[in-house]
């Protein structure tokens, strides 16, 4: 088979797995896991193929048009270079990961078909963004994972935090997709296609009429996809779906097409010196904001989605200094090593039967309990918090170092500030991060108190995952650091002394500052009795999560934090804690700028239709109703009244007959 | 013998029957006036059929015919009304059609004290059954 064929089997065959999933789920329950899990493996072995066939030489271009749409030509395009097909082999990775923790998290869930039919369209989608070579085909993947994200959020959707999150996801990453479509166009109207390659021979020919308008556009629709301020609001809520959605939608898919149409189409956005610096800023709120968000937060699945949110601000900070060799690099060590952070929270949450940090806080030797979940985890938080030599050393190191080549003015790719800003805060969100990694690690298995519940060993699909996702998040980095740059554009990866120095450091001080917090914090929690744990433990994953899910709100006061004055995020952040732990009020200014004029528009539309256009309508209706009334008095229920009447009418009308007759 | 004198009879027996289907309260007695009506309309038919036949030559004599048969079909009748008179009587414990006023507008508003009225005739009628 050609290449081209692979590649093309690549997002088919999950989607095939999905319709067939779909159609088969409720006639055929036996063959509901195999239909999930083996598309998704047989996906990742071509992916594999595709990789090695290509080898980061020449890109793979092929090209069919459906039909003739008379203006700027649709096309079945691929386009496959080093970034589409080793970011192709994440997304199947992980995937197959997800597929097959999920035989166990979900293993008595009875909406199990649907949700692994979904999971795999969602995948499919995602291949379909990676190796797209046209940006209406790139759409079609975009939105498939919008509506996918929407049901797979909504998972639980028992709960009404689920429904409430599916909701936001949906609507808030539709907010960036409208002005996202409109660049779309924008942009291909300048190019006159849709091709990815034409567009960038354009933008190399100098031939993009409004590059600024173009970028900050397509700007706002990443935004929305990848979680980036001001539109990250709806992935902390997103927390509200089962945890291996979560691990697909952070580590994989979703988030990570926005980080990924930037580096596709990066020399759009080099066009723009603005749009350079707007993505810069942006991401260092981003990065610094969901740090310090991350030390604030009580549900273990939050702080995760709160650093994905900040590790994401890293990849497009790369991008804003124009190296997208790092931020893809970045890309693929994070989603490793996020997976399977997510994973195996979601083996924690099992086995604590709370999400809440305050309440495993205070379990004794839940890491016995649940000792791979443990080790891994432990890699994977090193790992985030780019401790060397895991693979977030390098990939963030490499970041850091891209951003310190642009301060010196070297690159012409993007402005000095855009590296100096990225460079300062990116060291800046590298202390935060070791700290909030730390903190969870410490609350998590550093518990004092009561014995942690034993629910007996975790199913084995979910454990075997965790080691599989561990080898890549230790040595990824270390080992492709060197052979990367040959796939990507040729950029040096390796870290560079000065900017390796001060992250590594500013990490460990993170790290130490956070231990010693705990220290001091950690007396105050037998004072303070804290937490509750599912009602019933012996249920599988999904059912113990989704009861910690609802839980947390009666219990905690609300979803995001606790009362526990034994937190040493509340000690290290001391009056920003407040803030922070409501993700500094970015919800409820959206609820100033947008729900409530929303509502009291519809409040406004409704007294018009109700007291103003009804009132037409009843006063049409009272005149006959007035009538009618005067008529119905008539109906006496008298027999005799109604035969009196009838002789009057019949002596009427023979009188007038008569007078007629005569001629009177 | 004339024309006049069946026919001012039978005007008459109209007149009647219809004060009472107009005016009588009872039931029965309303039923007896419509008989009263339907019979004054067979005098009518008898006796023009024996005035139109004298001037003929032959005739089916199809007025007396028909007289046949509004006696049979009053019969009939008269015998489904006394059978409902009889049930709603044996519902209600009158046959007062004063009383009867279920199709009335605004029934439903009253309707409590007919329901305790109706209870006290079912009470009336265990008793007339016992």
């Amino acid at each position: 088979m050609t290449t081209t064929t692979l590649a093309v089997l690549v997002p088919l065959l999950p989607f095939l797995g999905a319709a067939a999933g779909l159609l088969l789920g409720r006639t055929a329950p036996g063959f509901v896991r195999p239909i999930a899990v083996l598309p998704t493996l047989a996906s990742l072995v071509l992916a594999v193929l595709v990789a090695v066939r290509q080898g980061g030489d020449e890109a793979v271009d092929a090209a069919t048009e459906l039909t003739p749409t008379g203006s700027v030509p649709i096309e079945l395009a691929l386009h496959i270079d080093g970034f589409a097909a080793l970011v192709a082999v994440l997304v199947a990775f992980v995937a197959t990961c997800v597929q097959i923790y999920s035989t166990g998290y979900l293993r008595d869930d009875s909406r199990y078909p649907s949700y692994a039919a979904l999971v795999s369209l969602f995948t499919s989608a995602m291949l379909l963004v990676v190796y797209s070579g046209d940006l209406m085909l790139l759409l079609v993947g975009w939105e498939v994972m919008g509506i996918c994200s929407y049901f797979l959020v909504g998972h639980y959707w028992e709960t009404p935090e689920a429904r409430a999150a599916s909701l936001k996801a949906f609507l808030v990453t539709k907010l960036g997709d409208v002005p996202f479509l409109i660049g779309l166009f924008a942009l291909a109207a300048d190019a006159a296609s849709f091709r990815i390659t034409r567009v960038l021979d354009t933008v190399a020919n100098g031939g993009l009429d409004h590059p600024t308008l173009i970028a900050l556009l397509l700007l706002a629709g990443v935004a929305g996809k990848s979680a980036q301020f001001p539109l990250h609001t709806w992935l902390p809520d997103a927390m509200a779906g089962p945890t291996p959605v979560s691990a697909l939608i952070h580590a994989a898919t979703m988030v990570a097409a926005g980080v990924y149409f930037i580096a596709r189409l990066l020399p759009v956005f080099e066009a723009s010196q603005a749009a350079m610096v707007v993505l810069a800023v942006m991401a260092a709120v981003t990065m610094a904001g969901s740090g310090l968000a991350a030390l604030a937060q009580d549900d273990i699945k939050r702080v995760l989605a709160y650093s994905t949110i900040g590790q994401l601000g890293y990849m497009t900070g790369a991008l804003a200094v124009g190296d997208r060799g790092a931020a893809v690099f970045h890309l693929l060590s994070h989603g490793a090593f996020k997976a399977l952070l997510f994973l195996a929270a979601g083996v924690i949450i099992h086995a604590a039967g709370t999400n809440s940090l305050a309440a495993m806080s205070r379990m004794h030797g839940l890491r016995d309990r649940v000792p791979d979940a443990y080790w891994t985890m432990t890699v994977a938080l090193l790992a985030l918090a780019a401790i060397p030599p895991f693979s977030g050393f390098f990939s963030k190191e490499s970041v850091l170092g891209a951003a310190e080549h642009v301060t010196t003015g070297h690159s012409e790719h993007a402005p000095a500030a855009a590296g100096w800003i990225v460079l300062v805060v990116g060291l800046l969100t590298a202390l935060l991060t070791a700290a909030y990694a730390a903190r969870l690690w410490l609350l998590a298995f550093r518990g004092h108190g009561t014995e942690a519940p034993d629910h007996g060993r975790q199913p084995l699909t979910m454990t075997v995952v965790l080691w599989v996702l561990a080898a890549p998040s230790l040595a990824l980095g270390g080992l492709a650091y060197q052979s990367l740059p040959g796939w990507f554009d040729g950029g040096e990866l390796t870290p560079t002394l000065t900017t390796s120095v001060l992250g590594t450091g500013l990490a460990l001080v993170g790290g130490i500052v956070t231990y010693a917090a705990w220290r001091h914090t950690t007396e105050l929690a037998a004072r303070v009795p804290l937490g509750a744990v599912a009602a019933h433990p012996e249920g599988d994953a999904a059912q113990v999560e989704a009861e910690a899910i609802a839980s947390h709100e009666p219990v905690y006061g609300g979803v995001a934090h606790a009362p526990d004055p034994a937190d040493p995020g509340r000690l290290l952040l001391g009056p920003l804690h407040r803030h922070a732990a409501v993700g500094f009020h970015v919800d409820a200014v959206y609820s100033a700028l947008f729900v409530r004029p929303v509502r009291a528009g519809a409040g406004l539309v409704r007294f018009l239709d109700r007291e103003v256009v009804d009132t037409y309508v009843r006063g049409a209706g009272a005149l006959p109703r007035w009538l009618g009334a005067a008529v119905r008095r008539a109906q006496t229920g008298n027999v005799q009244t109604y035969v009196s009447a009838l002789l009057a009418g019949t002596v009427v009308l023979v009188v007038a007959a008569v007078l007629v007759a005569t001629g009177a | 013998m004339h024309l006049a004198y069946p026919a001012v009879l039978s005007v008459l027996l109209f007149c009647t029957g219809l004060y009472g289907v107009l005016a009588r309260r009872n039931a029965i007695l309303v039923l007896m006036s419509v008989e009263l009506m339907l019979n004054a309309v067979n005098l009518n038919l008898v006796a023009f059929d024996v005035w139109l036949s004298r001037a003929a030559e032959e005739t089916l004599h199809s007025g007396q015919a028909l007289t046949l048969f509004t006696i049979a079909i009053a019969a009939a009748e008269i015998g489904i009304g006394l059978a409902i008179v009889l049930a709603v009587y044996r519902n209600r414990g009158t046959s007062d059609i004063d009383k009867l006023r279920d199709t009335a507008e605004g029934h439903e508003a009253d309707a409590s004290a007919g329901d305790a009225a109706a209870a006290e005739s079912a009470a009336e009628k265990a008793e007339a059954t016992a």
